[in-house]
C-alpha cells in the first residue's frame, strides 16, 4: 500500500469560476464529484419518498392510500431511481473525488467526458420520472421489467423508459471508461497495481464490469423497442419470440450489475476499518484477488435470479454451484476485515459505526444469499419478502451504509471542517434501528409466505408489516437529519486537519483540508 | 463530550432492544415466522435443508461476530493504546478460504439430490394443465376433460376496508383446484398473456407460467386439506388479488367430484339449446361481468383508459355487434384485451356482451341489439 507521502503544496491561482456556469461546465474532478454526490442524494430523497408511499400502503391489510396500479408504478421507479440514481451515481462521485486523489493525479483523464457524463444523469431522471404525469401513468412493471408485461402490456411511457434507460447506460459506460483511463494512466510514480488504495482497485474492477454490462442492458430495451414499435418479436411467444430470453439478457446484465454497487463498498469499508483500527488492513493481496473473483464470478451465476422459469437440471445445478462458490471470496473479506480489527486501538467515529455494522449487516444479507443459492429452498424463498429482505440487507446497510460511512469519512477532507459528532452518530443509531426493524422482520414474513409486490396481503402478515413501515419511517426520518447535518458540516464547523484522522493513511490525506481547487498538478512520489 | 453521547448511544441500543421484544408478545406463535413444512415428501425435504442451511448460517455467524465483538470490545483505543502490526498470514488466509469450501460442499449434496428428485418429470396419475391469465388461474384436467377457472372470491369491500376481512382474506376462490390424496399429479404451466408463477407453499410447487412454454411439476400430498398459494411473479395490476388454492380430498370424494363436473357440462351444453329473453341474459351478464370484466373495465363500464378502455359509450359495444362478439372471442393483437373463447361458456358469453349493449345507456344511446348463446355458436363454426 501507499504508505510513505511526500507532503505537497499546490498554487491555487486557478479557481473556480463563479456561479451557476461553474457547476453546468466544470471540468473539475472535485465539482463534478459534488455534483454527483447531490444529485444521488436528491435521488435517494425521492426513491425513499417513494419507498414511504409502499410501506403506508402496506402498513395495514386492505387498500387504503393508493390503487394497486399506482403502487406497481411506486414500486417500479423506487427500484430504478435506488439503483441507477441514487447508488450508483454516489458511488461514482465518491470515485470522482477520490481516484485522483488517491493515485495522485491532477484531475481524471478525460474532464470533458466527465462533465457530459454527470450531465446526461438529470436528463434520464427528468424523463424517467416525467412519465409520472403521463397518460397511463409511469412504467409499471418492476425494476427488472420482464417481458412481456413491459412490452405488449406495458403502459405507453415505456418508450421514455427506455430513452432514460439508454441515457443512463451512455452516462455510466463514460464514467467507467474515464475510471479505467485514469487508473491505467495517471497513477504517481511507484504506485504500482498492488500499491493501490483498495478503493480503487475497487473502483478499477467496478468499471470493467460497467463496461461490460451496460450495453447488454442497453441490447435488452431495444429489443424492447423493437418489439414495441416496430413489429419484431424477441420476446413475444406469439410471434415465435421467447419471454425467458429477456431474463437471461437482463440478468447476464443485471447480476454483475448487483456487484456493481457493493464492490465500491468493499473498498471503502477496508480503508474506513484500517483507519479506526489504527492497523495496517490485514491480507490486503487476498482483498484484492477476493473482489477480482467475485466480478469474474459474477458473469456465470445470473440464471440463480431464475430458478422457477424451469431451466434444465444441469443448468440449475451448475448455477446453484456457481452462486455458492461466491460465498468463499465473500467470505475471505468479511474474515479479513475481522482480523484487521483485531488487536487494533479502535475508536468508534461515525464513519466506523457504518463500517461496522456493514460488516455484521451485510454478512447477514450475505447468509441470507446463501440460502436462495440453494434451488430446492429457492423455490420457496423466490418473490417472497425473504428476497426482498435478502436484497435491502446488502443495499442499505450495505452499499448505502458504507456510502454514508465514505461521506462522513471524507467529508472533512471536502469541505475542510468536522462534521458534529454528536450528531452523527445520532444519525448512525437511528439508521441502524430503523434499518433493522423495517427489514429484518420482512425475512419472517417471506418465509411465512408473503409474495413480494403485492400491494394488499393475507391477514396473518400483518402484524410484522406494521413494525415494518414503522421502521421505514423512522428510517427515512433519519435521513433528514443526515442531510441536516451535511448542510452544516459544509457551512462551517471545526477546521479539519490535512490528516483528519489519527489512523488515515494515503495520498488524498496528504494534502490540506478543505483538498485544494487543483491538487497533485506535479506527481507526489510513492515509495 | 463523547461521555454523553455514549449515554445516547446506549439509549438508542435499549430501544432497539425493546424493539425487538415488543412484537413477541403480539405475535407468540414463532412458527408463523418460519417455512412451512407442508404435506409432501418434497417439500419436507425442502424444509430440512432450509433448517440445515439456516443452522449452518447462524453457527459461521456465531463464531464470525464473536471474534469482532471480542476485538471491538476488547482492543479499544483505551484498552490497547499500541496496535499489533500483522497484516497478513498465509496459513490463515489458506484455512478461511479452505474451510467454507468444505462446507459448502456439505450443503451442495443434499441440496443437488433433493433437486434431482423435485426434476423428476415422469407422466402424472393425474395430468392438470394449470394456465395463467391476468388475474386468474384456468385449471384442464387432462383424462376427464373438465376445465373451469378461479377466481380471487374476496369481496371488494373487504380489500376496501368497509367490511370486516374474513379469516382467508385473499386467500380464497370461487371455484378450487380439487385433487386426490396420495396420487402423483402432475402439472403442465403455461399462460397467456404475461408470465405468472403458481406457488402452493405446502406443496413446495413453484414454476413459472409462461407464454409459449409449458413447465412442469408434481406432487403426492399425503393429507387431505386445502392448502392455499399465490402468484409470485409481477403480472401487471391485480398480481396481488390471483391466489392459488387446492384442495385435496380422499380418492372417493375426488371421483364423485369428476362425475358431478361432468354432469354440469351436460346440463350447460342443455341452456345452450334453450331460448333466452332479454332479461335473463342481461342478469346472468351481470354475474359473469363482475366475475370476469370489472378488474379492467370496472363497475361503472368506465374502464381505466387508455390501456383497459371504457365500454360505455364505446362505438363498438354501442353500434357493432359483431365487432364485440369478435373480440371478445379472439382478443385485442397488441393490447391488454385477451380471447374469451376458452373462459366463458356460449351462454355466459353471449350473456356478458347483451349486458354489456344493454348497461350504462348503450341500449338507449346504441342500436340496442344484443347476443344470444346460438350467435356465438354459430361464430365458432368453422367458416368456409
Amino acid at each position: 500500500m501507499s504508505s510513505v507521502i511526500e507532503s505537497h503544496h499546490d498554487d491555487h491561482h486557478h479557481g473556480p469560476a463563479k456561479g451557476l456556469m461553474r457547476w453546468l461546465l466544470t471540468t473539475n474532478h472535485k465539482d463534478i464529484g459534488t455534483l454527483y454526490l447531490w444529485f444521488s442524494f436528491a435521488m435517494f430523497l425521492i426513491g425513499g419518498a417513494m419507498a414511504m408511499v409502499i410501506r403506508a400502503e402496506l402498513f395495514q391489510p386492505g387498500m387504503q392510500i393508493v390503487e394497486p396500479e399506482f403502487y406497481n408504478q411506486m414500486l417500479t421507479l423506487h427500484g430504478l431511481i435506488m439503483v441507477f440514481g441514487a447508488v450508483m451515481p454516489a458511488f461514482v462521485g465518491l470515485a470522482n473525488w477520490l481516484v485522483p486523489m488517491m493515485v495522485g493525479a491532477p484531475d481524471m483523464a478525460l474532464p470533458r467526458l466527465n462533465n457530459l457524463s454527470f450531465w446526461l444523469l438529470p436528463f434520464a431522471f427528468g424523463i424517467l420520472l416525467s412519465s409520472l404525469f403521463m397518460e397511463g401513468g409511469a412504467p409499471n412493471f418492476g425494476w427488472t421489467f420482464y417481458a412481456p408485461l413491459s412490452t405488449t402490456y406495458a403502459p405507453p411511457s415505456v418508450t421514455f423508459f427506455i430513452f432514460s434507460v439508454h441515457i443512463m447506460g451512455a452516462s455510466s459506460i463514460m464514467g467507467s471508461i474515464n475510471v479505467i483511463v485514469t487508473i491505467m494512466n495517471m497513477r504517481a510514480p511507484g504506485m504500482d497495481l498492488m500499491k493501490m488504495p483498495l478503493f480503487v482497485w475497487s473502483w478499477l474492477i467496478t468499471a470493467y464490469l460497467l463496461i461490460a454490462v451496460m450495453p447488454v442492458l442497453a441490447g435488452a430495451v431495444t429489443m424492447m423497442l423493437m418489439d414495441i414499435h416496430f413489429g419484431t418479436s424477441f420476446f413475444n411467444a406469439a410471434g415465435g419470440g421467447d419471454p425467458v430470453l429477456f431474463q437471461h439478457i437482463f440478468w447476464f446484465f443485471g447480476h454483475p450489475e448487483v456487484y456493481i454497487m457493493i464492490l465500491p463498498a468493499f473498498g471503502i469499508v477496508s480503508h474506513i476499518i484500517e483507519t479506526f483500527s489504527r492497523k495496517q488492513l490485514f491480507g490486503y493481496s487476498s482483498m484484492v484477488w477476493a473482489m477480482l473473483s467475485i466480478a469474474i464470478l459474477s458473469f456465470v451465476v445470473w440464471a440463480h435470479h431464475m430458478f422457477t422459469v424451469g431451466m434444465p437440471l444441469a443448468a440449475e445445478l451448475f448455477f446453484m454451484w456457481a452462486t455458492m462458490l461466491i460465498a468463499v471470496p465473500t467470505g475471505v473479506k468479511v474474515f479479513n476485515w475481522v482480523a484487521t480489527m483485531f488487536k487494533g486501538s479502535i475508536t468508534y467515529e461515525t464513519p466506523m459505526l457504518f463500517a461496522i455494522s456493514f460488516v455484521v449487516l451485510f454478512t447477514i444479507g450475505g447468509f441470507s444469499g446463501l440460502m436462495l443459492s440453494i434451488v430446492p429452498a429457492d423455490f420457496q424463498y423466490h418473490d417472497t419478502y425473504f428476497v426482498v429482505a435478502h436484497f435491502h440487507y446488502v443495499l442499505v446497510p450495505g452499499s448505502i451504509f458504507s456510502i454514508m460511512a465514505a461521506v462522513y469519512y471524507w467529508i472533512p477532507k471536502w469541505t475542510g471542517n468536522m462534521y458534529d459528532e454528536r450528531m452523527g452518530r445520532l444519525h448512525f443509531w437511528l439508521s441502524f434501528v430503523g434499518v433493522n426493524v423495517t427489514f429484518f422482520p420482512q425475512h419472517w414474513i417471506g418465509l411465512a409466505g408473503m409474495p413480494r409486490r403485492y400491494p394488499d396481503y393475507a391477514l396473518q402478515f400483518a402484524d410484522w408489516n406494521m413494525v415494518s413501515t414503522a421502521g421505514a419511517f423512522l428510517f427515512g426520518a433519519s435521513q433528514i437529519l443526515f442531510l441536516f447535518i451535511v448542510l452544516k458540516t459544509v457551512m462551517g464547523g471545526k477546521k479539519a486537519t490535512p490528516q483528519v484522522w489519527e489512523g488515515a493513511r494515503g495520498l488524498e490525506w496528504s494534502v490540506e483540508s478543505p483538498a485544494p481547487y487543483h491538487t497533485f498538478s506535479t506527481p507526489p512520489k510513492v515509495n | 463530550m463523547f461521555k454523553k453521547f455514549n449515554n445516547l448511544s446506549k439509549s438508542a441500543f435499549a430501544a432497539l432492544l425493546m424493539l425487538s421484544l415488543y412484537p413477541s408478545k403480539v405475535l407468540s406463535d414463532w412458527d408463523a415466522l418460519n417455512m412451512r413444512e407442508g404435506v409432501t415428501q418434497v417439500s419436507r425435504d425442502v424444509f430440512e435443508l432450509h433448517m440445515l442451511i439456516f443452522y449452518i448460517c447462524v453457527a459461521i455467524g456465531a463464531v464470525v461476530f464473536s471474534v469482532m465483538f471480542y476485538s471491538l470490545f476488547r482492543y479499544t483505543k483505551k484498552r490497547n493504546p499500541n496496535p499489533s502490526t500483522f497484516h497478513e498470514s498465509t496459513k490463515l488466509e489458506v484455512a478461511w478460504t479452505i474451510v467454507p469450501f468444505l462446507i459448502l460442499i456439505a450443503m451442495a449434496v443434499p441440496a443437488s439430490k433433493t433437486l434431482t428428485e423435485i426434476y423428476d418429470d415422469e407422466e402424472g396419475e393425474i395430468n392438470i394443465q394449470v394456465v395463467g391469465y391476468q388475474w386468474k388461474w384456468e385449471y384442464k384436467y387432462l383424462e376427464d376433460d373438465i376445465n373451469f377457472f378461479s377466481n380471487l372470491s374476496t369481496d371488494q369491500d373487504e380489500i376496501y376496508n368497509l367490511v370486516p376481512k374474513g379469516e382467508n382474506y385473499l386467500l380464497e376462490v370461487d371455484e378450487p383446484l380439487i385433487i386426490p390424496v396420495d396420487t402423483r399429479v402432475r402439472f403442465l404451466i403455461t399462460a397467456n398473456d404475461v408470465i405468472h408463477s403458481w406457488w402452493v407453499p405446502d406443496f413446495a410447487i413453484k414454476q413459472d407460467a409462461i407464454p409459449g412454454f409449458i413447465n412442469t411439476a408434481w406432487t403426492r400430498a399425503e393429507e387431505t386439506g386445502i392448502y392455499r398459494g399465490n402468484c409470485t411473479e409481477l403480472c401487471g395490476k391485480n398480481h396481488g388479488f390471483m391466489p392459488v388454492v387446492v384442495k385435496v380430498v380422499e380418492k372417493d370424494e375426488y371421483n364423485d367430484w369428476v362425475l358431478t363436473k361432468k354432469e354440469e357440462a351436460i346440463k350447460l351444453a342443455e341452456l345452450t339449446e334453450k331460448e333466452w329473453s332479454l332479461a335473463e341474459l342481461t342478469q346472468r351478464g351481470e354475474g359473469v361481468y363482475q366475475k370476469n370484466c370489472v378488474a379492467c373495465h370496472q363497475m361503472n363500464g368506465e374502464g381505466l383508459p387508455p390501456i383497459f378502455p371504457a365500454l360505455a359509450g364505446s362505438d363498438i359495444v354501442m353500434f357493432d355487434k359483431d365487432r364485440n362478439v369478435e373480440i371478445l372471442m379472439e382478443g385485442v393483437q397488441g393490447a391488454a384485451m385477451q380471447s374469451f373463447a376458452n373462459q366463458l361458456s356460449e351462454v355466459d358469453m353471449a350473456a356478458v356482451i347483451t349486458y354489456t349493449r344493454q348497461a350504462w345507456g348503450n341500449a338507449e344511446n346504441g342500436d340496442g341489439e344484443y347476443v344470444v348463446p346460438s350467435d356465438i355458436v354459430e361464430y365458432k363454426k368453422p367458416k368456409i
